[in-house]
C-alpha cells in the first residue's frame, strides 16, 4: 500500500510549501495593505525577535518567548494533570461499580453540555486574574474527554476476559487492576489526546480573557497593537506546541500499547 | 471418592425477546469421578456451555447442586481450570505471562513466575513462543496458551468447552493427542464439551450424551477402548453406532413434538 517512499517523502511537502509560497506571493503583491496580512516571511522575522531578541522590533516581547511559552505549558499541564487524573480515576469507579455510577453519573452528566468558556466569569468571580482561573478551566475542558472515554473503555472491557480472570482466582481488585484497567487503556489514551488538545485551546482562551500573560496573552494583547505579524507567530507557537504534546502522548502511548501493534489497521505496515 | 457431583440440577432462562422460558437443564444428575475424562455430547443449544459454566462457577443453578470435592460451588475459583472456546487470553501479555497470570494475581516474583510458566508452555509444545503476543500466534496456538494457563493452576478439575472447535481437522487430531498425553502424565479430572462423536470417543473414558430441549442426560456411556484409540475399529464403530442413534431418536422426538 506504501508508495515509492521517496516521493512518499516528497509529496507531503508539495501542499505546504504552495500554501506558503502563494501566501508570501499574495502579501509582496500589495493586494490588501502588508501590515493586514503579514507575508510569512515578516512572522518568521517578527517570531524570530520574539525568541532570541535579534533586532527588538517586537518591543517588550523581544525574548520573551520562552517565558510566554513556559507560562502556558504550565497552565497546560496543571489543568490537563489534575483533569488526567481525576478522570482515570472517577472513569474507572464509574464504568466498574453501579453504585458510584448512580450517585456520580447524573451529576456529571448535567455540567459536561455547559461548554467549559461559559465558566470564564464564575472562575474570574472566584479566583480572580491569575493562574487559578485559567488551570480551572483547562480542567474542565480536559475532564470530560478523559472522563468519559475512560468509562467507554471500562464498560467495554470483554466479559471473557473477566471470566478468564475469575478462573485463575482473581478477586474484584485484582480483576480491576490487572484486566479491566489493561483492557481500558486504548480508550483511555484517545481520551487523553483528546483531552490535552482542549487544553491547549482553553488555555488560549482564559489567557485572552482572565490572565495577563502566556501565548494566548500576546496574541491578543499584538492584536490590540495591531502586530498581526506577532498574532500569527503567536498562533503558530500554539499549534506546534499543540502538536508536540500530542506527539508526547502518542509516544507514550505508542510504548505502553505496544502489544496492539498487529492487531489494528494502524500497526499493519510491517 | 467423586470429583464432582451434580444432583437434580436446573436451569432456566427467561428468554425476554420470546418472552418465554427456556428450560436450558432439566434435573441433571452426573457424578465424574477422580481422574476421569468426561466428554459431555450433544447438538447445539443443549445446554452443554450452561452446564459448564454452572460447574465453573459463572452461572448460578435455578435449582440442584453441584459439589467439587465436597464443597458447593458458589464462584469461579482456581481449583477448577476452565479452558474457553475462545482463548480469551490477555492481548497485552505476552505467552508467558498469560500462562502465568495465576502466579501474577497472587503477586509471585517476576523470576519464579517466569521459570514456572516455562514448564508448562513445553508442556504444550510452544517453546520458543514465550514473549509472543496473542495476537502473532495461530488459533490452535493461543488455544494451547489457555490449557498451560489452566494447566499451571495443577487444578483438581479441568473444564474444556469445545476447545478445539475452531481447528482444521489436522490440528485438533495433534491437539487430542497431546490433550490424552497430557492428561495421562498430569492427573486430574476433566470435563471436556463436545459436539463431535468421534472426538468425544476418541478422548473420554466416558461420555454423557445430552438431548436438547429441555437439556437432559441421555445416557452415559463408559468407555473401555484401549489407548491410542483406533476410529477405524469395529468397536469404535459399534459405539459411534450407538450413540449416532441416541442422537437421531432425539431428533425424532423433537421433531414429533
Ligand atoms: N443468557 C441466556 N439467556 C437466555 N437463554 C439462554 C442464555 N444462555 C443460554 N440460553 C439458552 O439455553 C440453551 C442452551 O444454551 P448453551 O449455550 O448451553 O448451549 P450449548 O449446548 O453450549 O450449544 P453450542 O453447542 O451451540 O455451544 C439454548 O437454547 C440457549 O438459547
Ligand atoms: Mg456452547
Amino acid at each position: 500500500m506504501r508508495a515509492l517512499p521517496l516521493i512518499g517523502r516528497l509529496e507531503r511537502y508539495i501542499v505546504p510549501i504552495l500554501v506558503i509560497a502563494g501566501w508570501e506571493a499574495f502579501s509582496r503583491s500589495g493586494a490588501l495593505p502588508a501590515a493586514l496580512l503579514p507575508a510569512p516571511s515578516t512572522v518568521v522575522w517578527a517570531w524570530a525577535d520574539w525568541i532570541f531578541a535579534i533586532n527588538g522590533s517586537t518591543q517588550t516581547y523581544s525574548g520573551n518567548w520562552i517565558f510566554d511559552t513556559l507560562a502556558s505549558l504550565m497552565r497546560v499541564l496543571a489543568g490537563f494533570g489534575i483533569a488526567a487524573a481525576l478522570g482515570v480515576l472517577l472513569g474507572v469507579a464509574i464504568g466498574w461499580s453501579r453504585l458510584v455510577e448512580i450517585v456520580i453519573e447524573p451529576t456529571l452528566q448535567a455540567l459536561r453540555p455547559i461548554p467549559p468558556v461559559s465558566w470564564i466569569p464564575l472562575a474570574i468571580i472566584w479566583f480572580g486574574i491569575a493562574n487559578k482561573p485559567a488551570i480551572f478551566l483547562v480542567f474542565l475542558g480536559a475532564f470530560f474527554p478523559i472522563l468519559l472515554n475512560t468509562i467507554h473503555g471500562v464498560k467495554t472491557c470483554d466479559r471473557n476476559l473477566i471470566r478468564a480472570g475469575a478462573m485463575v482466582g482473581g478477586g474484584n481488585h485484582e480483576l480491576l487492576r490487572f484486566i479491566v484497567v489493561p483492557a481500558a487503556l486504548p480508550s483511555i489514551f484517545a481520551g487523553l489526546r483528546i483531552g490535552i488538545g482542549s487544553a491547549w485551546m482553553l488555555t488560549v482562551t482564559a489567557e485572552m480573557v482572565a490572565v495577563k500573560s502566556g501565548l494566548g496573552y500576546v496574541l491578543w494583547d499584538s492584536y490590540y497593537f495591531l502586530r498581526y505579524d506577532l498574532v500569527l507567530a503567536a498562533m503558530a507557537s500554539i499549534g506546534m506546541l499543540g502538536f508536540l504534546s500530542d506527539l508526547v502522548i502518542r509516544a507514550i502511548m505508542a510504548r505502553v500499547l505496544h502489544w496492539q501493534r498487529n492487531t489494528t489497521i494502524q500497526g499493519e505496515e510491517d | 471418592m467423586a470429583t464432582i457431583e451434580i444432583s437434580h440440577l436446573s436451569k432456566r432462562f427467561h428468554d425476554r425477546k420470546r418472552n418465554a422460558e427456556v428450560v436450558a437443564l432439566d434435573d441433571i444428575n452426573l457424578t465424574v469421578a477422580k481422574n476421569e475424562l468426561l466428554c459431555l455430547l450433544g447438538p447445539s443449544g443443549c445446554g452443554k456451555s450452561t452446564l459448564l459454566d454452572i460447574i465453573a462457577g459463572f452461572a448460578k443453578p435455578t435449582a440442584g447442586s453441584v459439589t467439587v470435592d465436597g464443597r458447593p460451588v458458589t464462584g469461579p475459583g482456581s481449583d477448577r481450570g476452565v479452558v474457553f472456546q475462545q482463548a480469551n487470553l490477555m492481548p497485552w501479555l505476552p505467552v508467558w505471562e498469560n500462562v502465568a497470570f495465576h502466579l501474577k494475581l497472587r503477586g509471585g516474583q517476576k523470576g519464579e513466575r517466569r521459570a514456572i510458566a516455562q514448564r508448562y508452555i513445553d508442556m504444550v509444545g510452544l517453546t520458543g513462543f514465550e514473549n509472543h503476543y496473542p495476537s502473532e500466534l495461530s488459533g490452535g496456538m493461543n488455544q494451547r496458551v489457555g490449557i498451560a494457563r489452566a494447566l499451571l493452576m495443577n487444578p483438581q478439575v479441568i473444564l474444556m468447552d469445545e476447545p478445539f472447535g475452531a481447528l482444521d481437522e489436522q490440528t485438533r487430531m495433534d491437539m487430542q493427542n497431546e490433550l490424552v498425553r497430557i492428561w495421562q502424565e498430569h492427573r486430574g479430572t476433566i470435563v471436556f464439551v463436545t459436539h463431535g462423536i468421534d472426538e468425544a470417543l476418541t478422548l473420554g473414558t466416558a461420555v454423557a450424551v445430552m438431548s436438547a430441549r429441555p437439556g437432559r442426560i441421555r445416557e452415559l456411556i463408559r468407555l473401555d477402548l484401549p489407548r491410542p484409540r483406533d476410529i477405524t475399529s469395529p468397536q469404535f464403530n459399534e459405539l459411534k453406532r450407538h450413540v449416532l442413534d441416541l442422537l437421531r431418536a432425539k431428533r425424532a422426538d423433537a421433531l414429533s413434538a
